[in-house]
Order: structure tokens, then sequence, then C-alpha cells
């Protein structure tokens, strides 16, 4: 399958992230175009053009939209999710570094169709670099008159706000950031109510993933039929694919979803030289790991779920055979750990022993009787924890125990730095790119 | 240090910036960073008051996220990527390798106040690794020499520049910029680098594109 640059068509040219540049290209025309089409109708291409949230769960956008309750007296708020800290995600901060202007102009069009006059941009706070290039989108944006009050005429008003958090991958989780930006401790709230109808200061709102908004000036200037052109009817449209981990060339592959594992990998000059794929996640660290007999799973939500993953945030990361499962479950379960926000017991408790139990592993005096129990904590946490990070935490060990229980078996007598030379894989080791 | 009456200004800037002012509380601790270095009990003082809530509340969010030191970070603050995606290619050697050289660990600072060390998580620049970090600007593609040589001329006051960004700037001075006051940096550093670029090039290469997109 072909790579299909869209959203990173131009970011060669050396403005990419100007609004001269964003223009030059077709930019801030698809919003006068949404104001002539009027906002219901905009919900309707949207929902038409079945774009799927690529902030990890691939809910349906314009359905999403469509719960926010209109004809209501209360304020709306669009919320963007800019807070990328899933390990292995990272796309919408290249994207928001070389081309903000297009998650602007789809805020404009989001808010318009929602009838928010008010939208927020919530950034994870460790990218000053984006921070300064959104801000200045936004500037930009004002000065040309496309935010503000009565937008062209229009008689639409939007402010747009730029937030930026400080440090807490759950606040990446759409009610814990909703707290945080009410200034308070990022926990996840009880669902329902859900924030189309009570969310940012207990009024209807909507948070989506910075990729996502940024396909819809896309969506609305080429129509439904060009956008279902790409993809699968389940899974239509492109993405951001950012593949990372032991590959010659790694990198942003932008390209239709249906591409399979094995055709990204080849545009990324293939696994590095001298070696072979050991394992490797579609989207993320929450998603369970997939061997290489699967790397011709299209990359779709359908393909990767009926090959027992998720495909996620969609950006791959690929590990050779000189990688220690011990070594990386261990490290993302003792990120689990540090980011549970401790709000429930399961996630609290059971991240805090399944990362514990897991460095006896990875120091190489585990015991068998220990895999039952880390199995057991699992399940302990899975479905029974307050929100998705829980279950995120419970997910890495099973995957990994299922396909290389060899390799925790032999970690209950050697150390995992003994079995695998830590040197060897790394990037440094020898000519590699 | 007592924080300065521009300090209260600027805050009230920020509140005027939300529907309502409590929002106004990250930023506000990023700014009172941008003023002592950490979250001070000034600090923490000055948010309560401006906001009408109890140091107890604002302490409460304050130690709740990890970008907010509890004493002085260094002048400059570096991370090195621990995170599997960093850590196995190569950023847990960086980790030793600077923790060594430095005689800090996790969490401390130079005797002289110059470098703080932190083992930080994924920063979503993974096609990047091994990733470090100055006051939380990138160092991508890192090897444990370059940085060793990175942190050395930070310590030497020579000039760093971010591998997707501008010249390293001290720790206060970029909480300023993530408080919402604009440095004028937006245009420093590439708008894209080798591996944000790595499809579109290969798609140039093969001939390829998506149809309807201007090329
Ligand atoms: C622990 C956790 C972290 C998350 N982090 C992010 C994130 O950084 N960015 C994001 O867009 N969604 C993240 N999500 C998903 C959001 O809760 C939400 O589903 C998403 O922002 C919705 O946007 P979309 O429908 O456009 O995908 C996270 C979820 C969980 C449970
Ligand atoms: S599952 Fe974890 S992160 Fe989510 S609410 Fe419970 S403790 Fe917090
Ligand atoms: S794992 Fe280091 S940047 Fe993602």
């Amino acid at each position: 399958m072909t790579l299909t640059p869209v959203l990173s068509a131009h970011w060669d040219e050396a403005d990419s992230y100007k609004i001269a540049g964003y223009m030059r290209n077709g930019g801030y025309t698809a919003f006068k175009k949404a104001f002539a089409t009027g906002p219901d109708e905009i919900i309707s291409l949207v929902k038409d053009s079945g774009l799927r949230g690529r902030g990890g769960a691939g809910f349906p956008t314009g359905l999403k939209w469509s719960f926010v309750p209109q004809g209501d007296d209360k304020p709306h708020y669009l919320v963007i999710n800019a807070d990328e800290s899933e390990p292995g995600a990272c796309k919408d901060i290249p994207l928001m570094m070389a081309n903000p202007h297009a998650l602007i102009e789809g805020v404009i069009i989001a808010a318009y169709a929602m009838r928010a006059n008010h939208a927020f941009i919530y950034l994870r706070g460790e990218v000053p670099h984006v921070f300064r290039r959104v801000n200045s989108a936004i500037r930009e944006a004002y000065a040309a008159g496309y935010l503000g009050k009565n937008i062209m005429g229009s008689g639409f008003d939007l402010e747009v706000v730029l937030h930026a958090g400080a440090g807490a991958y759950i606040c990446g989780e759409e009610t814990a950031l909703l707290d945080s930006l009410e200034g308070r401790r990022g926990q996840p709230r009880l669902k329902p109510p859900f924030p189309a109808v009570a969310g940012l200061y207990a009024s209807p709102s909507c948070v989506n993933n910075v990729e996502t908004i940024a396909n819809i000036p896309y969506i609305v200037n080429n129509g439904v039929d060009w956008f279902k052109s790409f993809g699968t009817e389940k899974s239509p449209g492109f993405k951001l694919f950012a593949v990372s981990g032991h590959v010659n060339r790694p990198g942003i592959y932008e390209a239709p979803l249906g591409i399979t594992m094995r055709e990204l990998l080849e545009h990324a000059g293939g696994v590095r030289d001298g070696h072979k794929v050991k394992f490797w996640l579609p989207g993320g660290s929450s998603v369970p790991m997939l061997t290489p007999d699967l790397l011709d799973t299209p990359l779709t939500y359908e393909d990767i779920a009926a090959a027992g993953s998720m495909l996620g945030t969609g950006t791959p990361m690929i590990f050779d055979e000189t990688t220690s499962v011990v070594r990386a479950v261990t490290g993302w379960l003792a990120f689990y750990k540090h980011e549970s926000c401790g709000k429930c017991t399961p996630c609290r408790e059971g991240t805090w022993w399944l990362s514990d139990v897991l460095h006896r592993f990875e120091d190489g005096h585990g015991t068998e009787a220990d895999l039952d129990k880390l199995i057991d904590i699992c399940s302990q946490i899975a479905g029974r924890s307050f929100c998705a990070l829980g279950d995120a935490a419970a997910t890495p060990f099973p995957a990994a125990l299922k396909y290389f229980r060899d390799e925790f078996v032999q970690a209950t007598n050697a150390p995992a730095n003994e079995s695998f030379d830590p040197v060897a894989a790394t990037v440094f080791a020898g000519a590699t790119r | 240090m007592s924080l300065s009456e521009s300090t209260r200004v600027q805050a009230r800037e920020i509140i005027s910036r939300y529907p309502q002012a409590r929002s106004a509380l990250l930023p506000m601790l990023h700014l009172v960073q941008a003023e002592e270095g950490y979250v001070s009990a000034d600090g923490i003082a000055l948010c309560a008051e401006e906001l009408s809530l109890t140091t107890a509340e604002v302490a409460a969010v304050a130690t709740f996220y990890t970008m907010y030191h509890r004493k002085p970070a260094g002048e400059y603050h570096v991370g090195v990527c621990i995170n599997p995606g960093c850590g196995i290619l190569g950023g847990d050697a960086i980790w030793e390798k600077l923790s060594s050289r430095l005689g800090i660990g996790h969490d401390e600072v130079t005797p002289d106040g110059k470098i703080s060390l932190e083992r930080i998580e994924c920063q979503a620049a993974c096609t990047h690794a091994p990733v470090m970090t100055a006051n939380w600007e990138f160092l991508d593609n890192m090897t444990p020499e370059s940085a060793i040589d990175v942190v050395e001329k930070l310590v030497s006051g020579k000039e760093v520049m971010s591998t997707r960004g501008p010249r390293i700037r001290t720790f206060k001075e970029n909480e300023l910029t993530l408080a919402g006051f604009d440095d004028g940096l937006v245009d420093e550093g590439v708008q894209a680098d080798e591996q944000m670029l790595a499809g579109l090039k290969r798609a140039k290469e093969l001939g390829q594109s998506a149809p309807g997109v201007k090329k």
C-alpha cells in the first residue's frame, strides 16, 4: 500500500507551521465552507465520513459531537487533548510542531458545529517548543480574523486558549484532563455523567484528540467520498503512523488505515540490519504486544483487534531479538506505577505490586509462583479499576507471558541484563543506522 | 526570596484568560517556578490569595504534578527518558553515564546548582530515541558521549542548541514560556526534522501521494 501524506504533506516546507505556509497549501478555506454549510450539516458530514478518534479508543467522532445537546442555554466547550504521553505515541507532538494550523482550523470547524464559543488546547507541559508553535498559530489566526468575535461576519465567536499541563500521564484520560483544566489534581471522574452532558465547568463538552481534529479541514474540503477512499469501511481515512524502535528509518509515515505492519516496516527501512523482529506493539504500551508472524495484519481497528491487540494510538514500536522482554515489561509497569493517580485501590496497589514483582524477574530472582501471582494481580486490576489506566497497566504482562514464558522462567535465576546484553540493544551498538 | 508585584500582575493576566479563575492554577504554578525555580511557600500563598483558595488546596495540586519542584531545580533541568522505547535503545546507558559523571541521582541537583537530573518517562519522541531534554527542550538521538558533551557545555555556559527548538535557556525562562508568556522564539529550530519527514521523503522518492492533495 502506498504512502499518502495529507496532514504531513508539506512538512518539508520551511514555513509549514506558519499561517502563510498553511494558506499557500489551501489552509483556512475549509472553515469558510463549513460556515456556509451549517453546524448540523457539518456534524452529519463528519458522521458520514466515518472518522474515528485518533486518541486511542477509536470512537466515532461525528457521533461524539452529536451527543453535545443543542438548543440548551449552557455554554459549550471544545477541549483538545494534546497531552500525548502514552509510551510509544509520538504523532500529535510532531503534528503540532510542523502543522499547528490544521489543528486550529479543525478547532474552528468543530467548535462551530457543536456551538462552542470557547476551546481549550490542553498540551502536556514538557514540550515548550510545541507550546510556542501552537500559541503562535493561535495568535496568527486571531490576527487574520479567524478567531475572536464574529468571525468573518458569521456571527460566530470563538476564543481559543492554550493551556500547559505539568507532567501527569493520567491527564490524557478525558475526565482527569477536565479536572486538571479546572485547576485540580488530575483524577478521573465517575461516568456518567459523560462530558457531553457535564464536562468542563459542568457544561456540555467534547474532548477530542489533536490528530482527530486536524483531519476535519481536509474532510470538509475534499468530502466524504474522498476520505472514504482511504482505509476500510470500519476504519476509513489515513493515519500518522509513528514507527519507532529497532528500525533503520524510524519516523512518521502517513498512510491509509489498512496498510500492513510489514509494508510500513519496509517503508521504515526494515528492522535494523542483521536483526529480526522479536515483538511489536501496534499503538502504545497499553496495547498487547504481537509477534512477527502477525506482521501482515492490516493496521485497522478491526484487524488488529482480531489479531489480539488494539490499534491504540497507531504508533508501532518494533523490538528486535536483542531486547529483553522482561526488561521492557518491567519498564512499562514502573511507568504505570508512577502514573497511577491513586484514586482507586486496584490500580494504586496493583501497579505497585506488579512493578515490585517484575523487578524481581529483572534482577533474576523471580519464582514460577510469582508468575501466577502476577497474572492474578492483573486479573484483580483489569475491569475492576476506576479508569482505563488500570486496564492498560494489566495489559503488558499477560501478553508477554503468552509469547515469552521461557524468558520469564529464565529470569528466575538469571538477571535480564545477563541473558540479554543491554549494549546490543542500543542504537549506538555498532553501526545500526 | 519574595515574589514581586509584577508576578502578581502576571498571575492576574493568566487568570483573565479563563472563564473560571481556578483554571489558571497550573499556569500560575509554572509562573511561580519561573520566578523562584520551584514551587515556594510564597508562591503557593500568592496562588491561594489570587484564587481565593487555601494554601492546602494549592499545595495539594502542586504536589500531584511531576513538573512542579518542591526544592529548587538546577539552572538546567536535564531529563533522560528511561521508558523502554528509549531506555532499551540507549537511555539506560546514558542515564548511568550522566548520573555517575555528575555524581547525582534522580531528582538531585549538583552542589553548584547548575544541573538537576530526572529519569523521565516517554516524551512523545520515541522516533528520536534515545531522547533527553534540557529544561524540556528536545535533545534527540543521544549517545552517552553526546549527553556528557551537552551537560559539560551547559555547566560551562557554552551554547547548546535543542535538536528541535531554540538554544537551551534557563529553567526559569522556559517556565515563563509555559505560563503562556511569549518569548519570541517560535521560529527557532527546524519546522520538522529527519524523522518527522521520513515518510514524506519516502513517498516522494517512490512517487507516491494522496489523491487530491496539492503537491
Ligand atoms: C490513561 C489514559 C491516557 C490517555 N492519554 C491520551 C492522550 O494523551 N491523548 C488523547 O488524545 N487521548 C488520550 N486518552 C484517551 C482519552 O481519554 C479520550 O478517549 C480521547 O482524548 C478522545 O479523543 P478522540 O475521540 O478524538 O480519540 C487517554 C486515555 C487514558 C485512559
Ligand atoms: S485506574 Fe489508576 S489512574 Fe485510574 S482512577 Fe484508578 S488509580 Fe487512578
Ligand atoms: S520512550 Fe522515550 S520518547 Fe517515547
